[in-house]
């Protein structure tokens, strides 16, 4: 056993059982962060906040929500919208959260495509959060069905659909993802635990590998220099604070990043108080009914872009192409061949990659939300053939780009 | 040398054991998704045939599918016998021809709507469109509208059950299982 003398504060009798010390230097005041970075690298810190609230409001949310198919559109939008006392602040909080989690979850992907930042020792960063985005995804999709409604019901129908492969005809693995021949009991329940247990365990074990993925490389910067993280903080360490490249995470970089949670945070309860209907689909305030389809079916807005990708194809190559768009993000540090990890500006053709790429998915996603008619369907089908044609081209293009 | 090797046999034999029971475990949490005995003793649903009126479709339920059914009349089942890929669709009960179908469609699973006047279905969230017989007339939907497994009992139909009219359905490709 190791070796403990009488403590001479409390300070001190935590640290010969718990390593405080070491732990604080290890997390905070010597987990060197780069000086030059902007606002767009505190997205992380404002998912792990919008995680905390999602985590919160859901607790509160579960002390009186029904998984029972029979209770759960009442216990939602009677018991606690109407009668639990600010039931409705965490069902808005809840509600908001899980859509602008997603707004910023892109924003923090985009960031990370632009400024290079999943190539050259931060693969596993770029794996990990692609896992983590797969992840938020089952997660959404899963709290989506409990309200019941009419949405939920035939979200889970399609979705469930989904999985008998087109003709594969695989309707045995659909009625055992249900455990019923239609969405039912079984598939709330089900759906309920996989919402409020396993995937919120999974979520938090990825985002502990996200986070400890980033120790080795550590985060990128806003130039793409290559610091000599050691060196740096020996001269900060030495008192050459001005001089050094990094600076300590806690409580130096901390402050810019709480800086940017606060001005988030005052656009995220804006829209908890006035805006909270953006979040909410009309549909899903009927409750579901199985023999009655709502005359246009589509999800919420973060996964429009995919949705189309599937539309305009024949069932079998719109299931393919959707699992393209599932996977094919997870590939990028492999399928950009360029050595350069810099910021998009000052690299070659992948300069215009980055935007024809941006600009593709947001007109995905308007395809995506309108009715497939006409010449709807047709900008969609050629914008889903660009997302697919971008992908092929990027290993060309990246592998001419000159080393700057 | 005798150590380690007694090491590797315990480690070896531990795999063993780990692996009898992960599997095991494994099959135990896919039995546990498995619908229940009783949902699936609810799988039956019986149909009185005679109650039903020429050209207006009705909404029945089966395993908590919707299941149109629509009495055919004299000029749908003349139409029908012109084109015996149609007439194959059709259940016979009595003197009267029935189509019976899985009211959802083949192209993502929403609920077609019925047009009696135009004696065709329409898909609202993609386009798709069937004939009286549910045979698909306009793509998306890959196939026509499925039928049901059923079995005739007099004037009556059991859906869940196969009975030799449905088999033979089966065979000559008219449908696929649900």
């Amino acid at each position: 056993m190791a070796h403990f003398t009488k403590a001479t504060s409390l300070h001190d009798w935590l640290n010969q059982r718990l390593a405080i010390d070491t732990l604080r230097r290890v997390l905070a005041t010597e987990y060197w962060i780069p000086k030059n970075i902007n606002f767009l690298w505190a997205m992380g810190m404002v998912l792990a906040i919008t995680f905390g609230l999602l985590l919160i409001s859901g607790i509160f949310l579960l002390m009186y929500y029904q998984p029972n198919v029979n209770l759960a559109f009442d216990s939602v939008n009677y018991t606690i919208m109407q009668e639990v006392g600010y039931g409705w602040l965490w069902r808005h909080v809840h509600g908001v959260a899980a859509s602008v989690v997603f707004l910023v979850i892109y924003i923090h992907m985009f960031t990370g495509i632009y400024y290079g930042s999943y190539k050259n020792g931060r693969e596993i960063i770029w794996l990990s959060g692609m896992l983590l985005f797969v992840a938020f995804s089952a997660e959404a999709f899963s709290g989506y069905m409990l309200p019941w409604g009419q949405m939920s019901y035939w979200a889970g129908m399609v979705i469930t659909n989904l999985f008998s492969g087109g003709s594969l005809h695989a309707d045995g693995l659909v009625e055992w993802i249900r455990g019923d021949y239609v969405p039912a009991q079984a598939f709330l329940n089900r759906f309920f635990m996989l919402h409020v247990l396993l995937i919120p365990l999974v979520i938090l074990g990825l985002i502990g590998l996200h986070f400890g993925a980033l120790r080795i490389p550590h985060v990128n910067n806003q130039d793409g220099e290559e610091i000599d993280f050691d060196a740096e903080a020996k001269k900060y360490l030495s008192g050459d604070k001005a001089g050094s490249k990094v600076i300590r995470f806690a409580n130096d970089f901390m402050s810019k990043d709480m800086m940017v949670v606060g001005i988030y945070l005052i656009f995220f309860f804006y829209l908890v108080f006035y805006h909270y209907d953006f979040a909410m689909d009309p549909v899903n305030f009927d409750p579901a009914n199985g023999l009655k389809t709502p005359t246009h079916i589509y999800p919420e807005w973060y996964f429009l872009w995919s949705y189309e990708i599937l539309r305009p194809f024949s069932t079998n190559v719109g299931l393919i192409a959707f699992a393209f768009a599932q996977v094919i993000f997870f590939m990028l540090p492999f399928l950009d061949r360029s050595p350069n990890a810099v910021p998009a500006s000052r690299r070659g053709l992948f300069k215009y990659w980055f935007w024809a790429m941006l600009i593709d998915m947001i007109i995905l996603t308007a395809m995506g939300k309108v009715p497939p008619e006409g010449l709807f369907s047709t900008i969609g089908l050629y914008a889903a053939l660009t997302f697919i044609g971008l992908w092929i081209a990027l290993p060309f293009i990246t592998k001419f780009e000159k080393k700057v | 040398m005798k150590n380690s090797s007694r090491r590797g046999f315990m480690g070896k034999a531990f795999g063993a054991v780990a692996g009898v029971g992960a599997v095991a475990s494994l099959y135990a949490m896919k039995r546990t998704w498995d619908p229940l005995p009783s949902v699936k003793a609810a799988g039956f649903t019986t149909l009185d045939m005679s109650a039903y009126k020429e050209n207006e479709l009705v909404t029945e339920k089966w395993r908590g599918k919707p299941i149109f059914v629509l009495k055919q009349n004299a000029e749908m089942v003349k139409k029908a016998q012109a084109n015996p890929k149609d007439m194959e669709r059709l259940i016979k009960i009595g003197n009267d021809y029935f189509m019976v179908c899985v009211g959802l469609c083949t192209h993502l699973g929403c609920i077609p709507g019925y047009n009696p006047d135009e004696q065709s279905f329409l898909c609202a969230c993609h386009g798709g469109m069937y004939d009286f017989t549910a045979e698909v007339t306009k793509a998306p939907p890959p196939r026509g509208l499925d039928i049901p497994p059923f079995k005739i009992d007099g004037m009556k139909i059991v859906l869940g059950e196969e009975g030799p009219e449905y088999k033979k359905m089966l065979e000559t490709g008219v449908t696929l299982k649900v």
